[in-house]
């Protein structure tokens, strides 16, 4: 039995769906297919922190103009906002950019690692709610968009350096949307009691 | 004749959870406030508590944010020729006479378009959810789900604008800071987002039993 989150329409799920279960009246996604495994999440939020490092870590962009280089990376564009008095927009970018999508990464690690060695990690409730209120502020790909068009932006006044962040954040994008769309709040619950009452 | 003969789970006295969608089942005589989900131990509702209070109160701040995001400059650049000031208007103009118009259509959309239509789409939904309207319950919650889904892309020029106040830092060439719009803008993408994340999808729905019993 399964209640539609969108519509709250009750309905049975049948037993061996192929493809996912989606609701009968306004068409919401349910449930995952069957190729759905902690392990294959485990490893793409692994590769997530990784990059995610590496992108915060190198320039995403470089300008160089009349002699004078700069080069900036994602913390570096809220530093110089807040130097700025625009205390507000720095801190919007690093929470939406840096602190957040980083902080799920770190949640979801902390969720799949026990679960795919079998063990029931500690406080996953609270974890669990984390990860949900903080999934729709994550704003990565937003971000590379926005790289895009500046680099447009500046091209004609002056040469501009993609850098190893920039290649990063490719990466970043496709590893979060890879363990997005496999992240299901009902398995892991599932997951979670099993490896609770195996214990 | 009701046009949806179908059952919620609240009519069968099963709340899902907010927190993992676990169903579970109320005792009859269950003391509303004193109710949590057995499994993960957050508090249960029948559907999202003050939903349409905390959308509107959002939503009406957007709206009040979003006539100074759109006047107010977001970037001043200062030249030697003098000082610059770029609305988010202006800046599509911009790309768009520079000749790369693929990507002032993307900034359009995502910067001019995108907000406006959230905005727009978050009071309609509010509104029939208030006249109790039985409109195309289909098509508004399909609605909703797009809304979730490109509420995140306004941000763009925030982030463009972050890019080339960190970069463009030429001492006697150029420089650019950020113009007051800025905050505004970004005021107007977290208060619509906010407004959405707190709107109930399933209140399109409720109007059908309620109006069958």
């Amino acid at each position: 039995m399964l209640a539609c989150h969108e519509c709250d329409l009750l309905q049975t799920a049948p037993a061996h769906a192929a493809y996912g279960v989606c609701c009968a009246r306004c068409g919401c996604r349910l449930l995952p297919g069957p190729s759905y495994q902690p392990a294959t999440s485990l490893a793409l939020v692994l590769a997530g922190l990784l990059v995610f490092i590496l992108a915060n870590v190198f320039p995403v962009v470089g300008l160089e103009a009349g002699g004078v280089r700069t080069a900036t990376t994602l913390l570096g564009t809220a530093w110089q906002l807040a130097q700025q008095q625009m205390q507000p927009v720095a801190l919007l970018i690093l929470l939406t950019g840096v602190l957040l999508p980083g902080l799920e990464l770190l949640c979801l690690l902390y969720l799949l690692l026990p679960l795919t060695l079998g063990h029931a990690p500690r406080g996953f409730a609270a974890v669990m709610r984390l990860v949900r209120i903080l999934h729709p502020w994550g704003m990565v790909e937003v971000f590379l968009l926005g790289v895009l068009v500046s680099l447009v932006k500046l091209a004609h006044m002056a040469a501009v350096h993609p850098g190893i962040g920039l290649w990063s954040f490719f990466a970043l994008i496709l590893l979060l949307a890879g363990s997005a769309s496999r992240f299901d709040a009902g398995l892991l619950w599932e997951r979670y009691q099993a490896c609770r009452a195996t214990r | 004749m009701p046009r949806y003969p179908l059952k919620t789970a609240a009519r069968h006295g099963l709340w899902s959870c907010h927190g993992c969608n676990l169903l579970c089942r109320l005792p009859a005589a269950a003391q509303q406030s004193a109710w949590h989900c057995p499994r993960c131990g957050a508090a249960l509702h029948r559907r999202k508590p003050h939903s349409l209070q905390y959308a509107w109160a959002f939503l009406i701040a957007a709206i009040i944010c979003y006539i100074p995001a759109n006047l107010l400059p977001i970037m001043l650049t200062d030249m030697l020729s003098g000082t610059q000031r770029d609305t988010i208007m202006s800046g599509v103009v911009y790309l768009w006479q520079g000749g790369s118009w693929p990507l002032a259509l993307v900034v359009f959309i995502a910067s001019v378009l995108v907000p406006l239509l959230k905005i727009l789409s978050m009071l309609l939904l509010l509104l029939t959810v208030h006249w109790r309207s039985r409109w195309a319950p289909r098509q508004r919650t399909r609605l909703y789900r797009l809304l979730e889904v490109v509420g995140p892309w306004s941000m763009l020029d925030i982030y463009v604008v972050g890019l080339l106040v960190a970069l463009v830092q030429l001492q006697s060439l150029a420089t650019i800071k950020a113009g007051p719009g800025a905050i505004a803008f970004g005021a107007v993408v977290v208060l619509t987002m906010l407004s959405a994340m707190y709107f109930d999808p399933r209140l399109i729905w409720d109007v059908f039993e309620d109006d069958d019993e």
